[in-house]
């Protein structure tokens, strides 16, 4: 067994590639996934907007289903990070 | 020798190190919301701090980590719990004025050493925990933080190709409160729970605590009202480096920053790392500038800062050992009262040489010209 623990006494490496992992799935992911909510609701308007217009969304309901979806995990991911201080430390 | 009054000057100068904490790093959430105007700067100093707050009480598993995880707590005295606040507030005071943000949590650490060391000798620090608990992971977090900010910073670019400036700007304002949110929160509960462990150790030292007990709810409440007091306040210079000194923000590459920002603190903190908001700030911020097209990084500012962190350990150190050898040599009560007048007198000239260059809420997005202060022509009458 004692091979196959690569923590050194000085860096935990175990802890390191976790941060790292999921660091980039959520903080590098989620924005990606709000930037897809916001491609699909703009998904029509992306032609020529106005800036009076500019945050009136829709007209593809596919569009708007697709972003909703999307803004609905980012909150629960949200929801998740309280529950994780909340109940971590 | 009256130790109850040397318990309050400990206690209310843990709180008022506190109060530092809160306004020298408003900005590692909120710099980049002000800097893209989405939020104005009053509203988004006073949601942090309301955020600081509710933060304070999410978790209460306060251990006294760390003087317990760095030092012999059995050699520390309620003067060296005051040496160590000492230098914790001068170095966070002096940074404050040249608008570099450091590390709060660094001062504190550096302080309690520095005046755990003149107390008891090297011997009583855990070097190891100090190195792997605190210096190591200082030097890891800032490129992980540059790294995630940066992947997240091309993909909401990449992925907002098609929608117009307009709709993009708008809509990534409400993900950066969010984020900047998040931050905030996890900035209440890792930092406020700092000084509750410090105030703690203080009880325990005197006596008024049993061994492993946990902060009692005044202490709780006192310091989560003084880091969020301190938030509000807004430490404007320090705001003011990250959010236009460091890279010109959009509101794409500062929910990026945030999101990667609040990422790393809560993931580090749930492995029992004592990490620097500040340090992951930095990184993020920078890794938004380095990942987006045709922004300059102002790498200047960044390694003056990075110059900063190099330094805030030893010199919270000397100061800490300074402020307890002060208090020690006079002794007793007095000496106590020696070294608090001494930090307020301190407090007192650095608010004042502040006033030369102040930076507020009006100025805080002005012209960035070479460094943090605002010239007094340009400050607003009413500063």
């Amino acid at each position: 067994m004692s091979a196959m623990i690569i923590a050194t006494p000085w860096i935990d490496f175990s802890a390191l590639w976790k941060i790292i992992v999921v660091g980039l799935l959520a903080g590098a992911g989620l924005p990606a996934l709000f930037a897809v909510g916001l491609r699909a609701l703009n998904f029509r308007s992306g032609v020529a907007v106005s800036s009076d217009d500019a945050h009136v969304y829709g007209g593809n309901p596919a569009g708007l289903l697709v972003g909703l979806f999307c803004f609905a995990v980012v909150l629960a991911a949200i929801g998740w990070g309280i529950y994780f201080i909340v109940h971590s430390s | 020798m009256n130790s109850d009054a040397v318990l309050a000057l400990v206690v209310i100068t843990a709180l008022a190190f506190d109060f530092t904490n809160g306004f020298h790093d408003t900005g590692n959430a909120m710099a980049t919301s002000i800097a893209t105007g989405a939020l104005p700067p009053k509203i988004a100093v006073a949601l942090s701090g309301v955020l600081n707050l509710v933060g304070a009480f999410l978790s209460f598993s306060v251990a006294a980590t760390i003087a317990s995880g760095l030092v012999q707590t059995g050699k520390v005295t309620l003067i060296v719990v005051f040496g160590g606040l000492a230098g914790g507030i001068a170095w966070n005071l002096f940074t404050w004025l040249a608008g570099i943000p450091s590390s709060s949590s660094h001062a504190l650490i550096g302080g309690v050493v520095g005046s755990t060391i003149a107390a008891a000798g090297g011997s009583a620090v855990k070097w190891h925990g100090l190195v792997s608990k605190v210096v190591v992971p200082a030097v890891l977090s800032p490129p992980i933080a540059f790294a995630v900010a940066a992947v997240g910073t091309y993909l909401v670019y990449r992925l907002t190709r098609q929608v117009t400036n307009d709709a993009r700007t708008h809509g990534f304002r409400w993900g950066q409160i969010g984020s900047a949110s998040m931050v905030s929160l996890a900035h209440g509960t890792n930092d406020a729970q700092k000084t509750m462990g410090i105030i703690t150790l203080a009880l325990i030292t005197h006596h008024t605590l049993h061994s492993g007990s946990k902060a009692p709810t005044w202490v709780i409440l006192s310091c989560g009202l003084a880091i969020s007091l301190g938030t509000y306040l807004g430490g404007w210079r320090v705001i003011r480096t990250l959010g236009k000194g460091l890279v010109e923000i959009e509101s794409p590459q500062g929910m990026a920053a945030e999101s990667a920002s609040a990422a790393v603190i809560l993931l580090s903190s749930h492995y029992g790392y004592s990490l620097s908001t500040t340090h992951v700030a930095t990184g993020s911020i920078l890794g938004c500038g380095f990942a987006k097209k045709g922004a300059e990084v102002r790498w200047s500012v960044a390694g003056r800062m990075a110059t900063a962190w190099i330094f805030t350990l030893p010199s919270a150190g000397l100061v800490g050992a300074g402020g307890y050898e002060i208090a020690h040599l006079i002794g007793g009560t007095f000496g106590a009262i020696v070294l608090f007048v001494l930090l307020v007198a301190l407090g007192s000239g650095i608010w004042l040489a502040s006033r030369k260059t102040a930076v507020n809420s009006k100025n805080v997005n002005a012209e960035w010209t070479g460094s943090a202060g605002v010239a007094a022509a340009d400050a607003p009458a009413n500063a």
